[in-house]
């Protein structure tokens, strides 16, 4: 049995965020990290792993510096890890993306009993798009915003985080689950870990290595095979301090509501 | 020379930020005032290997080397010194001198407990007729007639870990006629007959740590933990004492540069005279003092670390970087609470917590006058 991570290295939006002239981020000038809901996808693999003594293998799409933040994955258990890296690929967004990870994917091997994690979504672009994309590329089934995962044999029994409530849902192997926040709290990297995690089995995948996979075609990747067109990226105004009323009474549902007719929204 | 640290270390680095901004800080506050001994995080930082970080996988610990020991030690002091130094004496103080001088069969059977942080180790060196005169050991061992047993009798005081360790590293007096070379070294376990823990000390700083009394009353302790051959115990001290010291200075510079880190915090947000205090060229220049000051003891730190890492002669350098990291981090802590004013004073704000924690490191392990000692001797003054 194997494990596939995908993970993204994103800019550090908790620092400085730097925007070009144009809108779009400045990523060279900004420190990167691990997207931070694919660490609790890591987590939930290694989780797995020793339970069933599965094999984890992270693999992530970007430029030959990420090589480093492939490494601090390892540093946490994972056994292995592979970076999609070329020219070719370069500009894709979340259909492209997903489409070379899928080639990815295939290309690592996904059998019977596999399971692929995903986070929820990149805190960069926040679009969600690229786990269930791909998993719709693998032509497997998908179970998204996982807030509990156990499994039985084959059988995933995932609980689904939604906006007003929870859904369960089983499915089996193999599967493409996305993961929150809320799933787990990712481990810290082990000293040992660290001092391993250069001697790991690292693998670069590059536009030769995915070239034959129906999938990779110039028509479907990177800038070129990449359907949406960003024409202004821009930081949203702050919102305004909030007001809180408490209280379920007629006076407090009296100020509110003369509250609201002030602003002339009743 | 090389001042880059490698990627392992950069990363082991980073780790040892993270986990020590989230799992000690929040809690150095409360361990200080309530002198609480803080096993939840010794727990975790055992399943990263913060326990055994520079020792060979063959006997559980990390793998890592002696500087990423010195960086784990000055990561976690920045927020809490009693934290760093639990880790300090554990990994210096009681697996050092069993990995230095065990044979293979000790190393088998307590490095792995004590590596992966399963059990606590301390040091019993010092009485209270024989501190910096740590030759004048009265704490006696005499074999028993069955020659099978080191019976121990005496005590031991100012033991770090002391109440909290399992496996102790213990010197007594084997043949008072030799001086120095009638000290021997022995392996003792909490369980052994006729060992127990003695009073808990109250500190000014590093009030969560363990420090207490340890006694023996005819304790009984098997042969084969002799550590070293009888009568090596004072060199097997003296070696000891050489690593700790690597541990101390680098919980002395992590606590100078966690005073540093909270006064450049607060001199940017306090306003006096309708200006934020960072505006004024006095605080400028007393954090630009305090910084070079703890950079100087940084590289003294690491310095002594890599020598030790490669097996090159490390004494004096231990010795130049404890003295030089101890009265700096003291020297800095007392300035970060000049600058906080009264709220320095306070309990509010770390800083004064840092500055009592940051005397001892003047004092154990060695005070600086026996640095000074080392040091002058180096030079052949006599």
């Amino acid at each position: 049995m194997k494990i596939i991570v995908c993970v993204k290295q994103v800019p550090d939006t908790s620092g400085k965020v730097a925007v070009n002239p144009d809108g779009t981020l400045n990523r060279a000038s900004m420190a990167t990290i691990t997207n931070p809901d694919d660490l609790n996808a890591v987590e939930a693999a290694l989780v797995l792993k020793e339970q069933t003594g599965a094999e984890v293998v992270v693999v992530s799409m970007g430029p030959p510096p990420a090589e480093g933040m492939l490494r601090e994955i390892i540093a946490r258990g994972v056994d292995r890890a592979v970076l999609v890296s070329g020219r070719e690929f370069g500009g894709s967004d979340t259909y492209a993306t997903s489409q070379i990870l899928a080639a990815a994917i295939n290309k690592i091997g996904l059998e019977d009993e596999d399971i692929v994690f995903c986070g929820r979504q990149a805190i960069d672009g926040d679009t969600a798009q690229v786990g269930p994309q791909i998993a719709e590329k693998l032509n497997i089934p998908q179970v998204s915003y996982a807030a509990e995962i156990t499994k039985e044999g084959k059988t995933l029994t995932v609980k689904r985080m939604l906006e007003d409530g929870y859904m369960t849902i089983k499915v089996n192997t193999p599967c493409l689950i996305t993961c929150i926040k809320e799933l787990n709290a990712p481990r810290y990297m082990s000293v040992g870990g660290i001092f391993e995690c250069y001697e790991k089995p690292y693998e670069v995948l590059d536009y030769e290595a995915l070239k034959d996979d129906p999938l990779i075609d110039p028509t479907t990747i990177g800038l070129k095979g990449s359907p949406t067109n960003i024409f202004k990226s821009f930081t949203p105004p702050q919102k305004g301090a909030g007001m809180m009323l408490e209280g379920a009474d007629k006076d407090t549902c009296e100020k509110l509501a003369g509250m609201l007719a002030a602003k002339h929204l009743i | 020379m090389d001042f880059h640290l490698t990627r392992e270390q950069e990363m082991v680095r980073k780790m040892y930020r993270e986990f020590a901004e989230t799992e000690v800080k929040p809690l150095a506050e409360e361990l200080d005032e309530e002198e609480r001994f803080p096993m939840e995080t010794v727990e975790k930082m055992a399943k990263l290997g913060m326990m055994g970080i520079y020792f060979p996988k063959k006997y559980g610990g990390a793998g890592g080397d002696v500087l990423s020991y010195a960086m784990c030690v000055e990561e976690l002091a920045k927020v809490c010194g009693t934290t760093a130094v639990i880790v300090s004496a554990h990994t210096s103080l009681c697996c050092a001198p069993i990995f230095e001088h065990g044979t293979e069969e000790q190393k088998m059977k307590y490095l792995p407990d004590l590596l992966s942080g399963k059990k606590l180790g301390a040091f019993g060196l010092t009485e209270p007729n024989a501190g910096t005169d740590a030759s004048g050991q009265q704490t006696t061992a005499v074999l028993d007639e069955s020659g099978e047993n080191y019976i121990l009798n005496g005590s031991k005081c100012f033991i770090t870990n002391g109440n909290v360790a399992e496996t102790f590293v213990v010197m007594a007096m084997t043949d008072s006629s030799k001086g120095n070379h009638g000290i021997s070294a022995f392996i003792v376990e909490k369980s052994f007959p006729g060992f127990s823990v003695g009073k808990h000390e109250k500190k000014m700083g590093i009030r969560g740590s363990s420090t207490c009394d340890l006694i023996f009353e005819d304790c009984v302790v098997p042969k084969e933990n002799l550590l070293g051959k009888e009568g090596q115990g004072f060199k097997i001290a003296m070696q000891t004492l050489d690593g700790g010291r690597i541990g101390i200075a680098a919980q002395a510079l992590g606590l100078g540069e966690g005073a540093i880190n909270e006064a450049v915090k607060y001199t940017q947000e306090r306003v006096q005279f309708g200006k934020r205090l960072s505006q004024f060229q006095n605080t400028q220049f007393q954090l630009a003092d305090m910084h070079t000051r703890m950079q100087a003891a940084q590289y003294l730190v690491y310095a002594a670390a890599c020598k030790k890492q490669n097996h090159e002669p490390y004494s004096v350098d231990a010795a130049m970087a404890k003295l030089f990291a101890a009265e700096a981090a003291s020297d800095v802590t007392r300035r970060a609470v000049q600058l906080f004013g009264g709220y320095g004073y306070t309990r509010e704000y770390p800083v004064e917590r840092m500055m009592r924690d940051a005397k001892i490191t003047e004092i154990y392990e060695g005070t600086s006058e026996v640095q000074r000692m080392v040091i002058s001797r180096a030079l052949g003054v006599k």
